[in-house]
């Protein structure tokens, strides 16, 4: 049984379980049933993206020559490539508090508040 | 998103092997990338459910089938997976096929399942639904996959 997947090039076809990406598709609203062969594209295509991110995110880091993958290596691709910005959320660019005073207060005097 | 335990998170070791596999060697991944990482597979899964479950509902369908969820990175602009996802849907159906048995039933029995489901699973969604569904040998699957590696 498990000699098929072999036979494929790779150990076995997936590695993500199968019914821990059904339990977060079924948490989607409006998703009535989904078909086995749906389920398993969607777990491999987590797995192709999980590598797709890790990679280009490693490539337009700055960790290159430090050979290391960092969190802002991570939230400064999402916010540069397109196909990455439904990340931009989750994956906040982060600033010093300081810095994200100073914004607000310049904002605020522009916008002439009375704070 | 959700922060309740029984998370929709993934495993992250799991996620840590993909990770590792898709770098070159030795490259070090902080623990917070690796969290973030797992939070946006997360994140991607139910990006591609919604847009996949538009093309599904467009044709007036109830059940996600494998072409939705193409048409769902190709609308994601993951063109890329496109090719490497049809191969292992092939390889994955063949495997299916040497099991199945009752494949033509199936069928039958995924109308029934599904209002049943929908009833009941607005409720629960808990593991009693996997038995009901037609899951049981996928998972089986990757168990034995795992019991090889080790």
């Amino acid at each position: 049984c498990c000699k098929d997947d072999q036979a494929s090039g790779s150990k076995k076809p997936i590695s993500l379980p199968i019914s821990r990406v059904r339990l977060i598709m079924k948490s989607s609203p409006d998703v009535s049933s989904i078909n086995q062969d749906a389920l398993f594209l969607t777990t491999k295509a987590t797995e192709l993206f999980v590598q797709h991110l890790a990679l280009s995110s490693f490539n337009n880091g700055s960790g290159k020559e430090t050979n290391s993958l960092s969190y802002s290596d991570l939230a400064n691709t999402a916010q540069e490539t397109e196909t990455f910005h439904f990340l931009t959320d989750i994956l906040p660019k982060k600033i010093l508090a300081q810095d994200y005073l100073n914004s607000l207060e310049q904002m605020q005097e522009e916008e002439g508040a009375d704070y | 998103m959700a922060e309740r335990p029984e998370d929709l998170n993934l495993p992250n070791a799991v996620i840590t092997r993909i990770i590792k596999e898709a770098l070159p060697d030795g490259v070090n991944v902080s623990k917070e990338a690796r969290r973030a990482i797992s939070q946006a597979a997360s994140v991607f899964v139910l990006y591609a459910t919604s847009c996949a479950n538009n093309f599904a509902m467009k044709a007036k369908r109830k059940t996600l089938n494998a072409g939705d969820v193409l048409a769902a990175m190709e609308e994601m602009e993951f063109e890329r997976f496109l090719e490497p996802l049809r191969e292992a849907l092939e390889v994955y159906k063949k495997g299916q096929k040497g099991k199945k048995v009752s494949e033509p039933k199936r069928k039958d029995k995924e109308k029934k399942v599904d209002t049943e489901n929908n009833k009941s699973r607005a409720e629960e969604g808990e593991d009693d639904d996997e038995r009901m569904e037609e899951e049981p040998e996928v998972e089986n699957e990757a168990e034995e996959e795992e019991e090889v590696e080790n």
